[in-house]
């Protein structure tokens, strides 16, 4: 009787475990192959059997990204509207998390409903008016054309996400404040944002992948390979010559590395950012 | 003499504090006021019109373009594939995140173990759309890796061209987003399972529950709200798909993956139809409001 349960509680833990290899394996190896592929030469890529790490490695399609001007301006489009749409959408949505968080006003709860409800706006119902508004004021193919128009996705979540942080923050810090005669926007400065800044990383983790991440904007309201960004840069590589697999990879490789190394070193605030609306 | 002095000052200072919310959430406001609202309202006018946006002088046309959209077989053929699409999704995404994090959240392995595969299991979830689709593109290739081992394996005698046969090209990139998006459900759940009180299972364990009632009659229904909550949200979101679609077989092969946003896309880019790519994303807005209803009432009642 004993003996048998011990053998059902082991047979369990074997099955468990077979389930967590198989688990491990349908997550990891799309990204081993495209790590693995990025390595290889091009001929090698479609080898019959397929070679499992590169047999011949080379660096040849990293060396091939790196020395081509094209392709860093991608990078370099990439980082600068990211940082900038970052640096703008926190600065605004403290200021309207700290009015969401700290004061009573007319309005609030259906001004919180509207911006709850903008995460669920479908991105293609604005792209057409956008593209109308951009070329008007001809802002096409600019830098504040994706700057603008990614605000516009980053901030309600950026306001939601900053103001569930500052609501967990205790209301006697900033009252002290306010009994010492300082006015809302030092207690805002002083004592508010010094403690933030976990909520203030986590915000600007997940604003920065948003932006990062972007496609259809940047692939519609940009034009000249001057303007482009790393995702629509991946996708110029494939329509080109779509046999360089090994640079697409190395390129992909490369475009995951901001959200690799966010998830490495900063994987508390990565995952508060990515799961706030959803676990809250 | 000093009361009638004071009384207004003091009316006035609490009008200014009445105002100051307003101050600090007016960057906020005129933004999204000016780019959200007013283009809401410009694609909902669009959508009325004779060539918007491409001809200066437009005319009004009326409920035109939505006949045109709805009496399109093709917009049909969209909504059917976005829609099994984002059910398969979903039901993917939940199943396996769900299967993922119980298995995450055993005792029975050892915690250093189980923090490494943590960290992996996660890994999808940190590639772009458009990388996903790349990867993808390149393990489906006919003559990739997948095919290579199913053939190795007996299981498949001929090579299949998964995104350029119709009547795989489907399958295909469902299985691509369903590999791509069950880390949220995943993350999410392994947190909800952590806040499970542990004495309802030392209670259960009293009354000689055996595991499977247990999962059923504890875990499951204390996991339900971050299920909900999270299904709609990956419902909306995954309804949206766009950059995944669009880099694998850019809706085709012949329409076999064209789903609402790439119809709309190429009505407005590819055929220069403004009017009536608005008149479709109108629609799309309409059937994505629906969904935000039920979100936000649901999670109003938490």
């Amino acid at each position: 009787m004993r003996r048998s349960k011990r053998g059902k509680e082991r047979l369990l833990t074997l099955g468990l475990y077979v389930g967590l290899l198989c688990g491990l394996l349908f997550a990891t190896f799309p990204i081993f192959w495209m790590l693995s592929s990025s390595f290889k030469s091009n001929t090698e890529i479609f080898a019959l059997p397929p070679t499992v790490l590169p047999k011949l490695f080379t660096v040849e399609a990293y060396i091939a990204i790196f020395t081509d001007g094209q392709k860093l301006r991608y990078f370099f489009n990439s980082y600068l509207v990211a940082f900038a749409v970052t640096g703008l959408t926190v600065f605004i949505a403290l200021l309207s998390a700290y009015a969401f968080s700290r004061f009573r006003f007319i309005g609030k709860n259906s001004l919180n409903t509207i911006i709850i409800s903008t995460q669920t706006i479908p991105p293609i119902t604005l792209l057409i008016p956008f593209f109308g508004m951009v070329v008007s004021y001809g802002l096409f193919d600019t830098y504040w054309a994706l700057i603008l128009t990614y605000m516009v996705f980053t901030l309600p979540y950026a306001i939601l996400l900053m103001t569930g942080y500052l609501n967990t923050l205790p209301r006697d810090l900033d009252e002290a404040v306010a009994v010492d005669g300082g006015s809302s926007w030092t207690a805002l400065w002083r004592v508010i944002v010094p403690v933030s800044l976990p909520g203030i990383v986590a915000t600007s983790v997940y604003t920065f992948l948003l932006c990062w991440n972007e496609f259809l904007f940047a692939l519609t309201l940009t034009k000249s390979s001057d303007m482009r960004t790393v995702p629509i840069g991946i996708q110029m590589l494939m329509g080109q010559h779509a046999f360089e697999w090994n640079e697409m990879m190395a390129m992909s490789v490369l475009g995951s590395v901001p959200l690799m190394l966010v998830y490495l070193f900063a994987q508390k605030y990565f995952l508060a950012g990515m799961t706030a609306g959803a676990v809250k | 003499m000093s009361l009638t002095q004071t009384a207004p000052r003091r009316v006035s200072r609490k009008m200014t504090r009445s105002l100051i919310p307003y101050v600090y959430l007016s960057p906020a406001l005129i933004f999204l006021a000016l780019l959200m609202m007013v283009p809401m309202i410009s694609v909902i006018l669009y959508s009325f019109q004779e060539s918007a946006i491409l001809r200066p002088d437009t005319t009004f046309a009326g409920l035109k373009h939505y006949a045109e959209v709805l009496g399109d077989p093709i917009f049909w053929a969209s909504l059917w594939h976005t829609g099994y699409f984002t059910a398969m999704s979903v039901i993917f995404h939940m199943s396996i995140g769900l299967a993922f994090a119980l298995m995450l959240n055993s005792d029975r392995i050892n915690p250093t173990l189980r923090s490494v595969l943590r960290v992996l299991y996660i890994l999808p979830w940190l590639f772009t759309a458009v990388i996903i689709a790349v990867i993808w593109r390149l393990i489906l290739e006919p003559n990739g890796v997948v095919n290579s081992l199913l053939m190795a394996l007996n299981i498949i005698d001929t090579k299949i061209e998964w995104f350029s046969d119709p009547s795989t090209a489907l399958h295909a990139v469902t299985a691509a987003n369903i590999w791509a998006g069950y880390p949220l459900f995943m993350v999410s759940l392994l947190a909800g399972l952590q806040g499970i009180p542990r004495d309802l299972y030392e209670a259960a364990d009293i009354d000689g529950a055996s595991g499977i009632q247990k999962l059923a009659f504890i875990t499951i229904p204390q996991l339900m709200p971050i299920i909900i909550s999270i299904s709609l949200l990956d419902f909306i979101w995954t309804m949206h798909v766009f950059p995944l679609i669009w880099m694998t077989t850019g809706g085709g092969p012949i329409y076999a993956t064209e789903v609402l946003s790439t119809y709309t896309y190429k009505l407005a880019f590819a055929q220069f139809d403004m009017s009536q790519a608005a008149a479709s994303s109108v629609i799309i807005l309409m059937i994505s409001l629906c969904f935000t209803f039920f979100y936000i009432r649901h999670q109003k009642a938490r």
